[in-house]
């Protein structure tokens, strides 16, 4: 059974039709890169999966049981996919340690003192131990935004969507936000990736989707897609990302 | 505090230093003369205009009548125990008053600001109520209440036309309060939001973890300007006959036929806005530093 499976997935904005019939099946420990251009649909559909926006038709199955079942309750879809955003959103009044352990402890009831822990341990993995009582503005781009993972992290998902993680960082910052991700794969994680960063695609996914206009046009290994692109759409966006010297 | 009043001088030091460049040693003693100059222009000009002034209303053929009528020193001092004390009730009533429309003003703002369809009579209620409260003049609700509500002998409710001044001060500031608390949370960026929903915060949580302490660091600024303004309406409830500073200055008037007595309570007036007046200029001030250096939207 697939960990995630997308089934004639259709939303509109308005009048406008953003995601036309997606199919999409994501096994456990797989790593799936979307990729295409602004407005076509990738980011829509990453934030569908974890129901931060509703759709209008089609389904969503995770482990077989659609997203919006009752059997989830309140937010228990939200403890097992989490989600990094481009902008980070960490809570700048809040710090690094309260960030971590706000959604264990205020959602799932998790005593402070073990919730304290398990954010220690998982900053201290990956290498931000230091960081613990900073706040977010006293952090890097690169750092914050390794801080949202690990929030996100902090409630042992099954999934992790990530919706252009390096799209706001300066160059020389992508690399520490990457390296915690391949980390991830590694561990086995299940992720859903929003990138502009196509060496990145290429490196890290099982598979990458090619998206236009709300619609999946190619879907295949990194390998493949990125060296003999089938769909003639794609060989145009790919030319278009090497002129600009993104891959 | 000093980073304000800092001179150029240290400010270039500091960038010096910031900067990639090999570092140096020691930085060349380089002293600037201080041009002096602009401020004792400044000092001059100031003495002059305002010494003229003094000068000229101090010659006038009134100026010994207003100053026996509103600057009697010995009327001042006679007058200022019974004031003062009137001036601890307004300020006993300021401080009921702040914590009073802080907590209605936050139900109100959440009743706006909450989304869900079983919600909209909340939502209709805090926008009928805001246009209503805010519509009315102070005053108006002020003798409605301390006067109007009293003269019921309702039972079971007290009777006090302290009490009710206090109500009307209360519901009316609160529509105020509720629109500056509002525009708070509006300026929260919405990936906050986002953020606290993919968390799996419910409604409440994602406003009382995540929205409103920004929020409220957000409209800290507005909310004490209308503090400043609420502890000047006080004044107003005189009317209902409650003996504050100016109801006390002006009993003291009626037995002497001189207004020395109101030149204290505006004193004490003064001397407390004035200061809570620069901690709003400071606050806006620093706030605006923060945001100027701060990376995160």
């Amino acid at each position: 059974m697939p960990r995630i499976l997308v089934e004639q997935l259709t939303k509109y904005y308005g009048d406008k039709l953003v995601l036309d019939g997606i199919d999409l099946s994501i096994s456990a420990h797989e790593v799936v890169a979307l990729i295409g251009a602004s407005g076509s649909g990738k980011s829509t559909l990453l934030r569908c999966i974890n129901r931060l926006v509703d759709f209008d038709a089609g389904r969503i199955l995770l482990d077989g049981i659609p997203i919006d079942d009752e059997s989830f309750g309140a937010n228990g879809l939200y403890r097992r996919i989490g989600i990094v955003f481009q902008s980070f959103n960490l809570f700048p009044h809040l710090s690094v340690l309260q960030n971590i352990t706000l959604a264990p402890r205020k959602v799932h009831g998790v005593p402070r003192r073990e919730a304290n822990e398990a954010a220690r341990a998982l900053l201290a993995m990956f290498g931000m131990a230091d960081c613990v009582a900073q706040y977010p503005e006293q952090l890097s781009g690169g750092q914050q935004q390794r801080v949202a993972i690990i929030r996100s992290l902090a409630t042992n998902p099954d999934v992790l969507l990530l919706d252009e993680v390096t799209g706001a960082l300066d160059p020389e910052l992508i690399g520490e936000v990457l390296k915690i991700i391949r980390d991830l794969k590694d561990k086995g994680m299940t992720m859903v990736i929003v990138t502009h960063e196509m060496g990145f695609a290429r490196d890290v996914s099982d598979r990458v989707c090619f998206l236009e206009g709300g619609r999946i046009l190619e879907e295949s290994p990194p390998r493949e897609l990125f060296s003999r692109p089938r769909h003639p759409r794609t060989q145009k966006f790919l030319e278009r990302i090497i002129a600009a010297g993104r891959l | 505090m000093n980073r304000g009043a800092s001179s150029p001088d240290d400010d270039s030091t500091a960038r010096r230093a910031g900067s990639g460049e090999p570092v140096r040693q020691k930085p060349p003693a380089r002293r600037v003369e201080r041009n002096w100059t602009p401020t004792l222009i400044s000092i001059f000009s100031v003495v002059v205009v305002f010494g003229a002034a003094a000068w000229f209303i101090g010659r006038a053929e009134q100026w010994p009548r207003i100053r026996r009528q509103f600057f009697n020193w010995d009327a001042m001092v006679a007058s200022f125990p019974k004031v003062l004390d009137g001036f601890w009730l307004n300020l006993k009533v300021w401080g009921i008053c702040i914590v009073a429309i802080g907590v209605w003003a936050l139900v109100l703002t959440l009743f706006r600001v909450l989304k869900g369809p079983w919600l909209a009579p909340l939502r209709v209620f805090a926008i009928v109520y805001v246009d209503f409260f805010r519509g009315m003049p102070a005053l108006l609700l002020i003798v409605l209440f301390g006067f109007g509500i009293p003269a019921l002998r309702l039972p079971g409710l007290p009777s006090s036309a302290l009490f009710w001044g206090i109500v009307a001060i209360t519901l009316s500031y609160a529509a105020y309060a509720t629109e500056v608390y509002r525009s708070g949370i509006d300026a929260v960026h919405d990936g906050q939001r986002a953020a606290a929903k993919s968390l799996g915060l419910t409604q409440l949580q994602a406003m009382r973890y995540a929205i409103l302490p920004q929020a409220f660091r957000n409209v800290l600024p507005a909310l004490l300007n209308l503090a400043i303004a609420l502890q000047k309406d006080v004044a107003i409830l005189s009317i209902l006959g409650i003996r504050d500073a100016v109801r006390e200055a002006e009993i003291y008037k009626s037995q002497t036929f001189n207004y020395s007595s109101y030149m204290v309570a505006a004193i004490l007036f003064l001397v407390t806005t004035i200061p809570l007046a620069r901690l709003v200029d400071y606050l806006t001030r620093r706030d605006r530093r923060r945001r100027l250096q701060g990376g995160m939207i």
